[in-house]
C-alpha cells in the first residue's frame, strides 16, 4: 500500500519542511519513502508543491493524476490547481488563507470569490481549516506547516512518538517545543 | 549501516565524500547547487570552493586531479557548455587522481533558460557517463565514477535530472574511504595537448571506449529485469521510475551507464522480447543508438521531446491510459497564476522602474532581475545565458549605431559579471562602443539562494577573502565613466542612469545596495 500526499503553498510558507517532517516520519516506521520538490522561480513567491510518497517500495517520485491520497494545501486558490490529483476517496485539507498572486495585486485579474463552496459541494473530500487562528492559538506567525502537518496526522497511522521523534529531527533546537505545540493544534483541528 | 533522507544532491555530495574526493569546485546553477553547499557544511574534510563561473572550475579540478587527489566539479546542464572547453580535452588527458563532473539537466526548464539534452556531450566528448535513477544511485554512481575513472583514466560525468537532484529518498550511508594523493609526475606527452601528443592521445581514448563498452556490457549499473516477454522497455534516469510504476509487468533494460552503451545487454535483451520500446526524456538518445544498431524500436514517436516525462505520460504512450475529465475542475472564474516576482523591497525592483519610466531598451543577462521582463515592470527585453548582456548590446550598437545606444543599457548582476562579463566589457571599450552597463551590485548570488561570490568577500565556508573592488577594476579595463549608487534614490538613480546614456564613451554605473532577504 502507498500513501501519496501532495503538500501545495506558495513560496515562503514552509511547504518543504513539511514534507520534511513527513518524510522522517515514515522512515521511522519503517517505510521506503520519495519526494520531488522544485526550487529555483518557485522561491520568488510563486506556487509551490511537494510530492510525498511512502510504502513498501516506491517507484516514482511523482505522483501519477487521479491518485493523491491527501493534498494538503496551505493557501486557498492553490488548491484549484492540485485537484487532477486527487483520487476518488482522497481527503483534501485547505487552509482558508488567501494570497494574491501578482495578477490579482496589480489589479490585471480577481481572486475567485466562491472557493470554499465550490469545494464544499464538488469535492467530498474537502475540509477547510482556519490555519490562521490555529497559529494564534499557537502563538507564532511561522508555523503554518506544521499546523496542517498535525491535521493530517490525524488521518494517518503513525504513532505519536514516531511525529514526535520526527518533529524533533527535522526542526531547529530551539523551535521543537512551538513546533509540537502547533503539530498538536493542527491535529485537534480534525475531531 | 545508518539511513538517512536526503536530497538527490546531498546525495551527490555523501557518496563523493565517501569516495574519498579531497578538492570540489564549482558555479551555482539550479539545479545543481546544493551538492557544493552540502559539500562546504558537512563535509570539511573536502576543500571546497566556489569558482567565478563553471569554466574555472572544471579547470580547478582537472588540476588537481592532475596533481593526485580525487576531485569533482558541479555544475547545471547550460554550466557545462561553459566548461566545455576543458572538457573535450581533458579527456584526451585523462586523470590522476579520479575527475568526476556532475551535470544536472533541467528537462522542463524549471530553472533554465533551455532543455537541452547533455547525454550528448558524452558522446562528442568522448567521455563516460553514468546516469542514477534515484538518490540511493545518486550516491554509488558518483563513488563508482571515482573508480571507473581511476581504473580507465579518464573523467567521468555523472548526470542527474531536476528530479533526480530535487527528490529527496532514502539512503543508506557508508564510511569515507581516505584515498589520500597520489604521487604527481610531470609527464607533458600525457598533459601537454600540443598536437603531435594529441593525435596519440586520441587513439588512446578510442582504445578506451572499447573497454568501457564492454566494462558497460557487464556493469551492474545496466541491468536486465525480465518480466513479460511480450513487451520490453529500455529505459535510463527518472524514467525507469515511471516505467516500473506504470507497466510493473514488462521486461526493462535499465541504463545506468549511458554512455558508451552497453551494446551486447542490448541485443540480448531485444532478442529476448516481442515488441521493444523506448522511454527517455528530451532527445532520442537511445533510441538513435539503438536503431543504429539495425533494432526497430518504438521511442518518440510515442512520447514527447519537449519537457519532463512523468508518470502519467508514460501511462499514455504505453497503455493507452487516458485520464482526461475524471477529476472535477474548477470553471465558476479563471485561476489567477502565481508567476515568480521579486520580493517586496528588492533593489532591482527600483533598477526597473526607472529603466521603464526612461523607456530604455534593457538587455539582460541571468540572475532574480530576469524578472524585470515580467509585469509590472516589462522593463527588459532581451536574455540569453550567463554574461551575454554586454556582448549584446554592443552588437546592437554596432548594428544600429550611437544613437541607439543612448536609448539602450545592459544591466547584469554581481556575480553573473564576475562569472562571464568582464571578457564583453573589455570588448566593449577595446571596440570603441559607448554603452552603458548596469552591474546590479546585491553583494551576494541571489537567484540559486545566496551563495558568496568574490564581491561578497566570503568564501563558500563564509571566510573572509579579498573583495572585489568593482569601481577599481572597470577602471583597469578602461572605463573612465563609472559612477556607484543605491537605486532606492530613484531620483538620482534616473538622473545618473539618463547623464550616462547620453555620454559619447562607455559608462558602467554600479547599482549596489544589498538583497533584501541577505541579513
Amino acid at each position: 500500500m502507498t500513501t501519496n500526499v501532495i503538500f501545495a503553498g506558495v513560496g515562503g510558507q514552509g511547504v518543504i519542511l513539511a514534507s520534511k517532517v513527513l518524510m522522517a516520519a515514515a522512515l521511522k516506521a519503517g517505510l521506503d519513502v520519495k519526494e520531488s520538490e522544485v526550487h529555483g522561480m518557485a522561491q520568488r513567491g510563486g506556487s509551490v508543491d511537494c510530492h510525498v510518497r511512502f510504502g513498501e517500495k516506491i517507484y516514482s517520485p511523482l505522483i501519477p493524476l487521479g491518485s493523491a491520497d491527501y493534498i494538503v494545501c496551505f493557501e486557498l486558490l492553490e488548491v484549484l490547481r492540485k485537484l487532477e490529483y486527487l483520487s476518488d476517496e482522497g481527503k483534501c485539507l485547505v487552509n482558508r488563507t488567501q494570497i494574491d498572486p501578482s495578477p490579482v495585486a496589480t489589479g490585471a485579474m480577481k481572486y475567485p470569490d466562491n472557493i470554499e463552496e465550490w469545494l464544499g459541494s464538488n469535492i467530498k473530500g474537502a475540509v477547510i481549516l482556519d490555519g490562521e487562528s490555529a497559529m494564534k492559538e499557537a502563538g507564532s506567525s511561522r508555523v503554518l506547516n506544521i499546523v496542517m502537518l498535525g491535521a493530517l496526522s490525524a488521518y494517518l497511522d503513525f504513532k505519536d512518538e514516531i511525529w514526535e521523534e520526527a518533529i524533533k529531527s527535522t526542526v531547529k533546537e530551539k523551535f521543537i517545543d512551538l513546533n509540537l505545540k502547533a503539530f498538536q493544534i493542527g491535529r485537534n483541528l480534525i475531531s | 549501516m545508518e539511513k538517512k533522507v536526503l536530497l538527490g544532491n546531498e546525495a551527490v555530495a555523501r557518496g563523493a565524500f565517501e569516495a574519498g574526493c579531497m578538492i570540489a569546485a564549482a558555479y551555482p546553477g539550479t539545479p545543481s547547487t546544493e551538492i557544493l553547499e552540502t559539500m562546504a557544511r558537512d563535509y570539511k574534510g573536502v576543500k571546497s570552493q566556489w569558482a567565478p563561473n563553471e569554466k574555472v572550475a572544471m579547470e580547478v579540478a582537472i588540476g588537481a586531479s592532475e596533481a593526485g587527489a580525487r576531485s569533482l566539479t558541479a555544475m547545471k546542464h547550460v554550466g557545462l557548455n561553459v566548461a566545455a572547453d576543458p572538457l573535450f580535452t581533458v579527456s584526451y588527458a585523462g586523470v590522476n587522481g579520479g575527475l568526476v563532473i556532475i551535470n544536472a539537466d533541467d528537462p522542463g526548464a524549471w530553472s533554465s533558460q533551455n532543455e537541452q539534452d547533455n547525454r550528448h556531450y558524452a558522446r562528442a566528448a568522448k567521455l563516460p557517463m553514468l546516469e542514477p535513477s534515484d538518490v540511493q544511485e545518486a550516491k554509488d554512481f558518483t563513488k563508482l565514477a571515482f573508480d571507473i575513472s581511476e581504473e580507465y583514466d579518464t573523467p567521468v560525468i555523472v548526470r542527474i535530472t531536476t528530479r533526480i537532484a530535487h527528490s529527496q529518498g532514502i539512503v543508506e550511508l557508508g564510511e569515507r574511504e581516505e584515498k589520500g594523493l597520489k604521487p604527481y609526475e610531470r609527464t607533458p606527452p600525457k598533459h601537454v595537448m600540443i598536437p603531435a601528443h594529441a593525435r596519440p592521445r586520441h587513439l588512446f581514448v578510442e582504445e578506451q571506449m572499447k573497454k568501457l563498452g564492454d566494462y558497460s556490457d557487464k556493469s551492474p549499473v545496466n541491468r536486465i529485469e525480465w518480466g513479460n516477454k511480450k513487451r520490453g522497455i529500455i529505459t535510463d534516469g527518472v524514467a525507469y521510475q515511471y516505467v516500473k510504476e506504470v507497466c510493473p509487468d514488462d521486461s526493462v533494460l535499465k541504463i545506468g551507464m549511458i554512455w558508451p552503451m552497453p551494446d551486447s545487454l542490448i541485443r540480448e535483451f531485444a532478442e529476448g522480447v516481442e515488441e521493444l520500446f523506448i522511454v527517455e526524456e528530451l532527445d532520442p538518445f537511445i533510441e538513435e543508438h539503438v536503431k543504429a544498431m539495425g533494432i526497430k524500436a518504438a521511442g518518440k514517436d510515442i512520447t514527447p521531446m519537449c519537457g519532463e516525462l512523468t508518470p502519467d505520460i508514460v501511462d499514455k504512450a504505453l497503455n493507452g491510459t487516458d485520464k482526461k475529465d475524471i477529476y472535477p475542475a474548477y470553471e465558476d472564474s479563471p485561476v489567477p497564476a502565481r508567476p515568480p516576482g521579486l520580493c517586496k523591497g528588492c533593489p532591482h525592483a527600483w533598477v526597473f522602474q526607472v529603466l521603464g519610466k526612461l523607456d530604455l531598451t534593457v538587455v539582460g543577462d541571468i540572475g532574480c532581475y530576469t524578472l524585470g521582463a515580467l509585469p509590472p515592470y516589462s522593463a527588459l527585453h532581451t536574455q540569453f545565458c550567463m554574461g551575454a548582456s554586454i556582448g549584446m548590446l554592443t552588437g546592437f550598437e554596432k548594428a544600429r549605431g550611437s544613437e541607439f545606444a543612448k536609448k539602450s543599457v545592459a544591466v547584469i548582476g554581481d556575480s553573473t559579471f564576475i562569472h562571464s562579463g568582464l571578457n564583453s566589457l573589455i570588448d566593449l571599450v577595446y571596440n570603441k562602443g559607448t554603452g552603458t552597463v548596469i552591474i546590479l551590485d546585491n553583494r551576494i548570488t541571489a537567484m540559486t539562494g545566496h551563495q558568496h561570490n568574490p564581491a561578497s568577500g566570503k568564501t563558500i565556508s563564509g571566510e573572509d577573502t579579498f573583495q572585489i573592488d568593482f569601481e577599481a577594476l572597470v577602471k583597469a579595463v578602461g572605463v573612465k565613466r563609472v559612477v556607484t549608487v543605491d537605486p532606492k534614490n530613484t531620483e538620482e538613480f534616473e538622473r545618473t542612469v539618463a547623464e550616462e546614456v547620453a555620454a559619447r564613451e562607455p559608462s558602467v554605473i554600479i547599482s549596489k545596495r544589498r538583497c533584501i532577504l541577505l541579513r
